[in-house]
């Protein structure tokens, strides 16, 4: 269906299709055969979009009010809270929006890491969505300084600092980057010029990540390829749409319950202090969503080996699917790797809280033995497993478990009809 | 359809729940908590607390912590005080303003006017800080939002002055405060059995002081807080009308093909 000719109705639609084939593409996105049983874990990737173009809209109105100079910056957040018309609206949506983004974008890649999505073919699909990851833990680091409080200054410290532990050239690299001795108005001024550039190259790569996605097609729960388009799939317009609509829907009501009944909470207090140079506080702690990441910088006692942890926990993820072995995607025919699927989720989160900790007795022991299991996780744990399990029957086709399953095969004939 | 091991999800969100809990408890553990009018969801601030507050502000707290992000009309708009437009352009004429320069190049000063700033006590943060023994006393705009405990740790910490444990030492111009953290604090108790005398005749205990000061505080640091409240709500019964609605045609769309969603 999808990938048949389209010719337009009218003779202009025409005309302009033959010049720029936006109608094609146009039909494509609505025909798109996508796999019927696909849960709501699928939804993520809507609602991920709907976070994205939140934060950008948003932004361009926060920009419009915000002033990025050390004097007044603080100044400026203030002014947009109260005395810019729904100021406090956008900005909470704002920050708020940061973290409903990385709560969908944990979830997504979750998704993936169960249901087997990064493996062949879907590679590159993995490796972009990757990409885009990096880049949103940028801008969010980066959007966390602009109100210059007391953890926005120290953390852009802690982790600006990170890169003098490179040897020989990391003192002049932090000093390029800080554009000055220390974090200061330049630094500001930088960050509040790149925090506005990701958010499009992020919108870039959504779009190679959609494109590389509609090669292959979905994967779907119980991960094995479907003929496309067929009776184990639906267009994508209006069952994934209504879908999607409806999943992202309940994710906005959780949103606006953080927006408007407790926008400070997943923030810090302190940085309602204006930052100040000459007061280090007493717990330098990032947003809980680079707190696992934190951990494992922490847990290591040599500067450059935390570094290097703490960068090689993300680009591990990069030859993932090249470290899981397994032929069988989805973990719901895994059963030795499901149960570590939970361990490795279980340790996240706990790296997550020492994260939070402060870096000393029970803590960092905890620390260390989650950062030496994360990487255990996918050096060890993948590979072996993938080599040695023995999976469950993987079923030939989406449909077959329902037909075998006494499901109406009168309702199965309908369905042919259909599609 | 596939079974979500469910049993282990829940074990996860269990797992969080406990990890959270003293995130979000640890340093307010032992505040003292008060039942606070804008705590809840629908919660408003109480008017005459807030105007109260603002008395106890303005003849006490005033002389040394500025309140730099407001202006004397907002203790007329809506959500805030409510004082009358009459009560703020008395309010802000009280205070001379240092503005300039005028045509021939002089500063000035002039009665104060709604839309001004707070007047800060001191011309700068060094100022300030030397004249308070080298503590710099924290603006007041958003302190309830910079604490952890917000209004509860404020109101602990007027109501935490007592006599230092035997064998504690202080040096001079320090004090002990149960809920600081090292337990000194550089500001003298500020709120004294009578120090204020309420216009609207309630009686200025140093509890009732305390609660009102931390009112208007509160309302200082979100001024939005009532239409935020309200808005929220109708948000939300909105989106779930319309989910419920979005949810209802999905069911009508998929049920023409023979699968569960």
């Amino acid at each position: 269906m999808s990938d048949q000719e389209y010719i337009p109705k009218s003779k202009a639609a025409k005309w302009f299709n033959d010049r720029l084939p936006l109608l094609t593409l146009g039909a494509h996105l609505t025909d798109y055969p996508t796999p019927k049983n696909l849960n709501y874990w699928w939804t993520f990737g809507g609602i991920l979009t709907f976070c994205l173009l939140t934060q950008i809209i948003t932004g361009i109105v926060l920009a419009m009010h915000y002033v990025a100079h050390a004097d007044l910056a603080f100044a400026s957040v203030e002014h947009i809270m109260r005395n810019v018309n729904y100021g406090w609206l956008i900005r909470y949506i704002h920050s708020n929006g940061a973290s409903m983004f990385f709560l969908a974008v944990y979830i997504h890649i979750f998704r993936s890491l169960f249901y087997g999505s990064y493996k062949s073919p879907r590679e590159v699909i993995w490796i972009i969505g990757l990409l885009i990851y990096l880049l949103m833990m940028a801008t969010a680091f980066m959007g966390y300084v602009l109100p210059w409080g007391q953890m926005s200054f120290w953390g852009a410290t802690v982790i600006t600092s990170l890169f003098s532990a490179i040897p020989l050239v990391g003192e002049s690299i932090t000093t390029w980057l800080w554009g000055a001795y220390s974090v200061d108005n330049p630094t500001l001024n930088r960050f509040f010029s790149l925090h506005y550039l990701f958010p499009f190259l992020i919108l870039g790569l959504v779009v190679l990540h959609i494109w590389a996605l509609h090669v292959p097609g979905n994967n779907n729960p119980i991960g094995i390829d479907i003929k496309k388009p067929s009776k184990d799939t639906v267009p994508f317009h209006p069952y994934i749409t209504i879908k999607d609509a409806f999943a992202l829907l309940m994710f906005m009501i959780i949103f606006a319950g953080f927006v408007f009944f407790s926008p400070n909470v997943l923030g810090h207090s302190d940085n309602y202090i204006p930052a100040n140079p000459l007061v280090t506080p007493a717990h330098i702690v990032p947003e809980w969503y680079l707190l696992p990441f934190y951990a494992i910088l922490r847990s290591v006692p040599d500067k450059l080996g935390g570094v290097i942890l703490m960068f090689g926990s993300i680009f591990i993820l990069f030859v993932l699917p090249w470290l899981d072995t397994s032929k069988v995607r989805s973990a719901v025919f895994r059963p030795i790797y499901r149960n570590f699927y939970w361990i490795f989720i279980v340790d996240v989160l706990m790296l997550g809280y020492m994260g939070a900790m402060p870096a000393e007795g029970i803590y960092l022991v905890l620390a260390r033995v989650g950062t030496i299991y994360y990487f255990l996780h996918f050096i060890v744990v993948l590979p072996v497993v993938g080599l040695l399990e023995k999976t469950d029957p993987v079923p030939m086709s989406i449909s077959e478990p329902v037909l075998s399953g006494g499901a109406n095969p009168s309702l199965a004939k309908k369905d042919n009809d259909k599609i | 359809m596939i079974k979500f091991n469910s049993k282990k999800l829940l074990i996860s969100i269990f797992v969080i729940l406990i990890f959270t809990k003293p995130i979000l408890s640890a340093e307010n553990n032992d505040l003292l908590k008060v039942n606070w009018s804008f705590k809840e969801l629908t919660g408003k601030f109480d008017r005459a607390s807030l105007q109260r507050g603002f008395q106890v502000y303005k003849e006490v707290c005033s002389s040394c912590h500025s309140m730099q992000y407001l202006s004397y009309r907002n203790l007329g708009e809506p959500g805030g005080p409510e004082f009358t437009l009459e009560e703020v352009k008395a309010i802000a004429a009280s205070v001379e303003i240092d503005d300039g320069p005028d045509s021939q190049g002089e500063m000035f000063t002039r009665p104060g006017k709604p839309s001004d700033k707070f007047k800060s006590p001191y011309p700068n943060v060094e100022a300030s800080t030397a004249a308070n023994g080298g503590a710099y006393p924290p603006d007041m705009s958003v302190l309830v939002k910079a604490r952890p405990g917000g209004a509860d740790y404020m109101y602990s910490v007027l109501m935490g002055y007592e006599d230092p444990p035997a064998g504690m030492k202080l040096d001079d111009g320090v004090y002990y405060n149960k809920y600081m953290i090292g337990k000194k604090i550089k500001m003298s108790a500020p709120l004294l059995e009578g120090i204020v005398e309420y216009a609207d005749g309630t009686e200025a205990s140093v509890d009732q002081m305390a609660k009102d000061v931390t009112t208007f505080l509160a309302w200082a640091a979100e001024p939005e807080l009532e239409i935020r409240h309200k808005t929220g709500i109708k948000v939300i019964i909105y989106l779930i009308l319309l989910t419920i609605l979005v949810y209802l045609s999905m069911k009508k769309i998929w049920s023409r093909i023979d699968s569960e969603i």
